[in-house]
């Protein structure tokens, strides 16, 4: 299982930013870095507004 | 850039400026630091705020005030409209910032009051000393610095990371945040109200905006609630309502993000650090409107940082003032305003229907929106009966 960011759809807002209960996620500038601590819980995938996020 | 300052500010939105400005005013060494290039954009924002609660920090200026607007017009599912206006006091209420230039406007205030402001300088850490926060560790295009200060205001918004690295679980769950997109459209005449479409078929757990901002344009949004997102997503109902209802509309610019809905969070000092704004989740549950308590915030967050210096203490005991402080006043609101979302949220269509019918023959027009609902409530106990305390 892996968070998957699609960087052609993401808006770059950051809100999967606040709502990760890991704090695995940073937005810098135009992309969204994902860190080992990810647990691919997908709340960030589920409130995306544009769903640029995947967990596979 | 120095190795250290009085204060630290992380994030230029309004919270960060006006934190910045203040304790400059009063002579502290300030550094607000900014992570993109461009303080100001991208906008995440539907540029709307009451006059009167923006005038306490700033002199309109039509550099950046887009539009001005007359009130606010509440549509229910079935079309049925209230008309209210946002402030008594005034025949116009509010206005639609550009916000790009709004937010520079107030970086630069910081500024001139003499702070020292960096962009694209992004905070990846927190500085200790004698496990107290002593600073942040910074990167700047590509290096890594570290800058001391005796007090760090996390300024960072929704992504807020300050607060974490300093203890506080600012986490947002999805029922705690709104998940928002919006076109800036032109070719369009959204009149001189600000339009809010209530309903589960425009906005599950939200609503769809549209904000004049002059000249046949408009902010037209829909934020819906994050435990009602994924398998409907704001953009693609966004995408349905320009499609269905605005055929002739021009699409020229997209904005994204999500907005804290969550209410007062439990804290938001720590020693040496402090919260302000959407990083402390300030921002109205009930409206999503961020601005003024974010400005509000963080003139009370300066004040209590030139207290801190003048005496020399800069753990939780003096920084306390300001938590005490905006729980009073901004905290009481969004206290407010979280139950009435919390029960709005459970309502059908048929319901809210129903409740603007009840408001037929009463003139809300020169009503603010808590008299609406004192109205609202005395016209439908039963529908609103956990409202009950609001009224007392």
């Amino acid at each position: 299982m892996s968070l998957n960011v699609n960087r052609y759809k993401c808006g770059y807002c950051g809100a999967c930013v606040g709502v990760c209960p890991a704090g695995a996620l940073e937005l810098i500038e135009t992309w969204v870095e994902v860190d080992n601590t990810c647990t691919s819980c997908g709340i960030c995938a589920k409130i995306c507004p544009v769903g640029a996020l995947e967990v596979k | 850039m120095r190795d250290r300052y009085d204060v630290i500010v992380v994030g230029a939105g309004p919270a960060g400026s006006i934190t910045a400005k203040t304790c400059a005013e009063a002579g502290l060494d300030v550094l607000l630091i900014e992570k993109r290039q461009e303080i100001g954009d991208p906008v995440r924002c539907a540029e709307g705020v009451g006059k009167d609660a923006l005038k306490k920090h700033i002199e309109p200026d039509n550099r950046w005030i887009a539009a001005e607007v007359k009130g606010s017009l509440l549509i229910a599912p079935d079309g049925t409209e209230i008309k209210i206006s946002e402030d008594t006091s005034s025949m116009k209420a509010g206005y639609v910032l550009e916000r790009k230039v709004f937010d520079r406007a107030l970086a630069q205030m910081a500024a001139m009051a003499g702070a020292e402001v960096m962009v694209k300088t992004r905070a990846t850490g927190l500085l200790r000393s004698n496990g107290r926060v002593a600073g942040i560790e910074a990167m700047y295009l590509g290096e890594t610095y570290n800058i001391k200060a005796d007090i760090v205001i996390g300024a960072d918004g929704i992504e807020s990371k300050i607060g974490r690295w300093g203890g506080i679980d600012t986490s947002l769950k999805p029922a705690d945040i709104e998940t928002c997109a919006q076109f800036l459209v032109s070719n369009i005449d959204p009149g001189e109200y600000s339009t809010f479409y209530l309903g589960n078929n425009y906005a599950p757990g939200g609503y769809l905006w549209i904000f004049p901002k002059g000249g046949h344009m408009a902010n037209v949004g829909i934020g819906i609630l994050g435990s009602k997102s994924g398998d409907v997503r704001a953009i693609s109902l966004l995408q349905r309502y320009i499609h269905n209802n605005m055929p002739q509309a021009k699409i020229v610019e997209m904005v994204v993000g999500g907005v804290p809905v969550s209410g007062p969070i439990e804290q938001t000092v720590t020693d040496g650090l402090m919260l302000v704004g959407d990083a402390a989740r300030q921002s109205d549950p009930l409206t999503g409107g961020g601005i003024t308590n974010a400005m509000d915030a963080g003139k009370m967050a300066g004040e209590v940082c030139i207290k801190a210096k003048e005496i020399g203490d800069y753990s939780v005991n003096t920084l306390k003032e300001y938590e005490d402080k905006w729980r009073a006043t901004i905290g009481k609101e969004l206290g407010k305003s979280l139950q009435v979302k919390n029960l709005l949220i459970k309502l059908t269509d048929e319901q809210l229907n129903k409740l603007a019918y009840s408001l037929k023959g009463v003139d809300v027009s020169n009503m603010a929106l808590p008299s609406l609902l004192f109205i609202l409530f005395k016209k439908n106990p039963k529908m609103l009966w956990e409202l009950r305390t609001l009224f007392k």
